[in-house]
């Protein structure tokens, strides 16, 4: 597939902003339950406002994918069959979740706590909309695996944590260390799932060949023209035209942005006396992993080998 | 219920790619059109094209053979395509189980082509929304044209009649006879989507070369015919070669 950078920084930026809300909400629970020390409402706000900004900036991604961008609301009907079209309904619920929490904090309202929950199950189900999407085409054989919903939601909630890791050195550093426990365990669950599905993908055989394409019975088919020279949408769509090289250099460079490096910078910044140190650390976390996070998705398109490519092998 | 679809003969197609600009030609200014033509005459040039017909070579020399394969949209008995449409703008219609996008309702968020694991939609470029194959539903239901040009475009341009177009529904249709007399087969059968266009494979022929003295070249018709024209129409069977003469 050719990654569309639409869909690559929609999936990365909701994904954060889902495990943004989860994060703070979880810190929310624990000071309900008064295993820690209550955060300053300054902390909750600005994190769902940050969650909000995020999925907005998601949400403004995805209308670069479409053709017809003034058509977007039709796309909430086929709920009962298309995960794109639960998904359409899910993000608008989570980023309304996502508003009402922060505006639940900055009032003082007592029902904060309830609407998080509220939050956090709209967060799971775009969770599990947005990589069903993808998991559901049964012939994309990369996708097809449910280590595909896993990797969405641990990576998603890897980078909301590093985020809440971040806000909580500059608002209450108390929760810091405990914070960048969490995120470091999370990002690394998140590497050993994505490296699974690497793989995994690596030992994948394509079910469809030239010949079950065809039909034509021969050990030997070869395509010796794919019937015209111009330019196709079956050939920009589908074919990234990256060097298996470069594929390589992405591989391994998203391994270490998104997992190595943020959680060697977390553990430093969680370490460190000083405040500001820390935040500069935690905050150059986040961006070096939501980088490799980016990485990571366009890498996630290009693996994905499409069998239509078997009817576009040859020019002539 | 109906399920109209192509068979296509690959024992006749020579690769002569009319099927793909009649094809062109009716759907650019068909209902379903136009389809976009970006740079036609210049460098990099694309366009927006329903039906391909592509090329394959099986064996090794000298043993090889090459296969003409002309590609459209199957129109699937179960269509990955029609469940991912998030505005339900891609839909199988009952009546005669075609394959359409209803452009009106079109986002162009190109789902269903990527839902698609034989490539047969494409997003036109200009107009911004998916399109495909439509079996020319403008023609085949079209009372205004005779019934013999009620057909796909492909079909009636076909000159070795490799398209074969009717009811694989219908036991005793020309498609369905074709189909089980011939082992009619499917593309991708991995997938389970059903695809209602079948392919004839290519059958081995006894080899009828002149060698064999059954080619109708080598008959020995052209020595007992008469010499003279005139005898020649007498019989009523003109042999021009034989008259011609060297300038």
């Amino acid at each position: 597939m050719n990654p569309a950078f639409s869909v690559v920084f929609l999936t990365t930026l909701s994904g954060a902003a889902q495990g943004l809300l989860i994060a703070l909400v979880g810190v929310e629970a624990a000071a309900y339950l008064g295993l820690l020390a209550a955060p300053p409402t300054a902390f909750y706000v600005t994190g769902s406002a940050l969650s909000v900004a995020l999925g907005g900036l998601g949400l403004i991604a995805s209308f670069f994918h479409l053709g017809h961008p003034e058509r977007a609301w039709r796309a909430v009907a086929m709920w009962r069959t298309s995960w794109l079209s639960r998904e359409c309904l899910c993000l608008p619920a989570f980023l309304a979740c996502a508003f009402f929490y922060g505006v639940a904090h900055w009032f003082g309202s007592p029902w904060s706590l309830a609407l998080g929950a509220l939050g956090v199950l709209a967060s799971a189900a775009l969770f599990v909309c947005s990589a069903m999407i993808y998991a559901c085409l049964r012939f994309l054989q990369e996708w097809a695996t449910p280590l595909t919903l896993a990797n969405f939601v641990l990576l998603g909630c890897a980078s909301g944590f590093t985020l809440v890791t971040a806000l909580s050195a500059w608002f209450a550093p108390a929760l810091t260390a405990g914070l960048a426990a969490c995120a470091c365990a999370l990002t690394l669950a998140g590497c050993a799932s994505r490296s699974a599905s690497l793989v995994r993908n690596a030992r994948l055989r394509p079910k469809s060949t030239v010949q079950s394409a065809t039909g034509i019975k021969n050990a030997k088919v070869v395509q010796v023209s794919r019937g015209f020279t111009a330019g196709a949408f079956n050939l920009r769509e589908f074919f990234h035209g990256k060097s298996a090289g470069t594929l390589r250099g992405v591989k391994w460079g998203f391994l270490g942005t998104a997992f190595v490096a943020p959680v060697v910078l977390m553990t430093l910044g969680a370490g460190v006396h000083s405040i500001g140190i820390s935040v500069v650390l935690l905050a150059a976390a986040c961006l070096v992993q939501y980088a490799g996070l980016v990485a990571e998705r366009w890498f996630f398109f290009a693996e994905a080998k499409h069998p239509q490519n078997l009817y576009y092998a040859r020019v002539g | 219920m109906t399920q109209m679809a192509l068979v296509i003969d690959l024992n006749v197609c020579v690769g002569c790619h009319a099927c793909v600009t009649s094809c062109k030609e009716w759907n650019t200014s068909g209902e379903s059109g136009s389809l976009a033509d970006l740079n036609p005459y210049d460098a990099d040039p694309s366009g927006t094209f329903f039906n391909r017909v592509q090329s394959f070579e099986a064996g090794s020399y000298p043993n090889a053979e090459t296969i003409h394969f002309p590609k459209s949209c199957l129109h699937c008995e179960d269509p990955p395509c029609v469940p991912v449409c998030p505005t339900g703008a891609s839909y199988k219609r009952k009546e005669d189980g075609l394959v359409l996008v209803d452009f009106d309702k079109c986002i162009g968020c190109k789902y269903c082509a990527w839902a698609c694991p034989y490539g047969a939609r494409e997003l036109d470029e200009e107009r911004k929304e998916m399109t495909k194959c439509t079996l020319c539903v403008d023609r085949i239901h079209d009372e205004n044209l005779s019934e013999r040009d009620r057909q796909p475009a492909c079909v009636l341009a076909c000159p070795t009649s490799a398209r074969l177009f009717g009811d694989i529904h219908d036991p005793e249709s020309v498609v369905s006879k074709a189909i089980r007399e011939r082992g009619g087969y499917q593309l991708m059968p991995e997938w389970d989507t059903k695809p209602a266009n079948h392919y004839l494979p290519r059958k081995t022929t006894s080899a009828s070369g002149c060698g064999e003295g059954s080619c109708s070249c080598k008959t020995d018709s052209a020595e007992s015919m008469p010499q003279t024209v005139d005898a020649q129409l007498e019989r009523g069977q003109l042999h021009l070669a034989s008259i011609a003469t060297r300038i």
